[in-house]
């Protein structure tokens, strides 16, 4: 079967950006172009990864980002959630139609109000948003059912933002770079009660690019090329009250992704995970859902320090989106993060294991309605 | 060197909507007027879904028949919000619950309030996963969700 590899990554900073979107835009796509040394003409097609009004301000917003991304005269589409964007890029590769394509995510998130509004307008206007609904507010009320149902403690929450935000202080490219203890997490603000200021994310900006290629052209353009070896997805009610919040689609998603790439024990065969927790707690239930570790063991799992840095399966070593959270965008810095372990370009944050197979996981929706998982390797 | 610039344009925009709310949510509103909790039950899987849709996602099957629930019911999880929001109306602090009416099959999402919320700790001794809430309404009635004022504790 024809397969598919991420031959280069580049990204920007996730802190606010002076630069005009499509200027911030085009950086990032001449560094990818220049590293791979292609010519824009030269790119097969194009996938974005944006969001319309609510994340840009524009209606519409792709035909404002084709320019940026150097998409003229080209074949190209967009989703809102990147990591859709990334498959659908795979998928051309794959049709054989293609052997190169362009994956770029971006978003200023400096540019548009907070994500609390721009979430509530996931509701319908006539029911979910009169009563106050939000991203924020499911997430405080899974974490609450979450705390009760597995006895996991509001500290044992707390300690995913600890180690997120210590991560990130070794991430050039992270938003939010502030050493916190687990008295800081726990004293910020009770925003979301039980959710505290500090275990929600922030609103980052960030352009994120990732060049994909056929198998043979990936040789000719890399000397470490990262391949797609499991991707998996699975989608679960809009209305949150016809869900068990704790109960969602990521262990359906993982399925689908560990049965394709052959993993079996997703604990001992993943080096590395980026997943995406706008909310502290749930990099805990992601991890859980992900067969990291068993139901409602969350709390025990990062008391055992496995998920740290220099831990037996690091979790966000980039500092996740704790640190930086573009939000259509942080989907595809998953992906681009664990590519950048495999090829060992992390930099500072580079793992100590060796990194042969990575996990990279993104999630939209209210209290994780929408779940991909993508797993690369060496 | 010249003087870095970072020149911004702030802007606003609002433009309107008309959203139609089909005829299960416009007959959901009317049942509220009458203080009547309106659910639809799936004639494949039997659920009661409130608030009622037309059709059960799960089973992708028409739901034709109505069915009353109780005012009553249990919180199976909340949030006490104190955090303001642009285009945010309910005024902070609010506990935003979602509610498992008897009678029904899903959470139903609204207010839980007709307590003292100023002071946290004394809201997390009075609201509780489990805890039982009923229905308080709205002395006028508009034909929207806030006809139902807020559910608050049964003592
Ligand atoms: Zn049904």
């Amino acid at each position: 079967m024809q397969r598919v590899a991420i031959t280069h990554v580049a990204q920007s900073s996730g802190m606010e950006s002076k630069e005009s979107l499509m200027d911030f835009t085009y950086r990032v796509n001449k560094e990818i172009l220049d590293k791979a040394g292609l010519k824009r003409r030269e790119v097969g097609c194009i996938v974005a990864g944006s969001a319309d009004i609510f994340h840009s301000g524009l209606s519409c917003a792709n035909a404002f980002d084709w320019d940026g991304i150097g998409a003229f005269l080209k074949e190209g589409s967009r989703a809102e959630e990147s990591a859709f964007s990334f498959i659908y890029g795979c998928m051309r590769i794959l049709s054989g139609r293609y052997e190169t394509v362009l994956v770029t995510a971006l978003v200023k998130g400096s540019e548009n109000p907070d994500n609390d509004p721009i979430t509530s307008f996931y509701g319908d206007p006539f029911y979910l948003r009169p009563v106050g609904v939000n991203e924020s507010v499911v997430a405080a009320m899974q974490m609450r059912q979450y705390l009760e149902r597995y006895g996991v403690t509001e500290e044992q929450c707390a300690k995913v933002a600890v180690k997120n935000l210590g991560n990130a202080l070794f991430n050039p490219y992270a938003d939010r770079k502030r050493r916190v203890s687990l008295e800081d997490v726990m004293a910020s603000e009770r925003v979301y009660d039980p959710l505290k200021a500090l275990e929600c994310a922030p609103k980052s900006d960030g352009v994120v690019a990732v060049l994909l290629a056929s198998e043979e052209r990936a040789k000719t353009l890399s000397k470490k090329p990262v391949w797609l070896s499991g991707y998996g997805c699975s989608m679960d009610h809009f209305h949150p009250g016809d869900r068990d919040l704790l109960k969602g689609q990521l262990p359906a998603a993982a399925q689908r992704a560990y049965k394709m790439a052959g993993i079996d024990d997703p604990g001992k065969q993943i080096d590395v995970a980026e997943v995406c927790e706008p909310y502290a707690f749930q990099e805990l239930l992601w991890c859980e859902h992900l067969g990291f570790c068993g139901e409602g063991q969350g709390g025990r799992w990062i008391d055992s320090g496995m998920p740290l840095m220099d831990g037996a399966l690091p979790v966000n070593p980039s500092g996740g989106v704790l640190a930086t959270n573009p939000y259509p965008a942080r989907g595809l810095y998953r992906i681009a993060e664990a590519a950048l372990q495999i090829k060992e370009e992390a930099g500072e944050h580079q793992v100590g294991k060796k990194v042969r197979t990575a996990l990279a996981h993104s999630t939209h929706g209210f209290g994780g309605q929408c779940h991909s998982v993508v797993i690369l390797s060496a | 060197m010249a003087k870095e610039e970072h020149r911004i344009v702030k802007g606003q925009v609002m433009v309107p909507y008309e959203v139609a709310l089909g005829k299960t949510w416009s007959m959901f509103y009317d049942f509220l007027k009458e203080e009547k909790i309106m659910g639809k039950k799936c004639p494949q899987c039997s659920r009661v879904l409130v608030p009622p849709r037309s059709f059960c996602p799960r089973c992708f099957e028409d739901m034709d028949e109505w069915v009353e629930v109780s005012q009553e019911g249990i919180v199976e999880t909340w949030v006490y919000v104190n955090m303001p929001f642009f285009a945010q109306e309910l005024k902070i602090p609010f506990i935003s619950a979602q509610i498992r009416l008897d009678g029904s099959d899903t959470g139903f999402i609204h207010q839980v309030a007709g307590i003292d919320l100023t002071e946290f700790e004394k809201v997390r001794e009075i609201v509780k996963l489990g805890g039982r809430v009923k229905a308080v309404w709205s002395r006028e009635k508009k034909g929207n969700i806030l006809d139902i004022a807020y559910f608050e504790p049964v003592k």
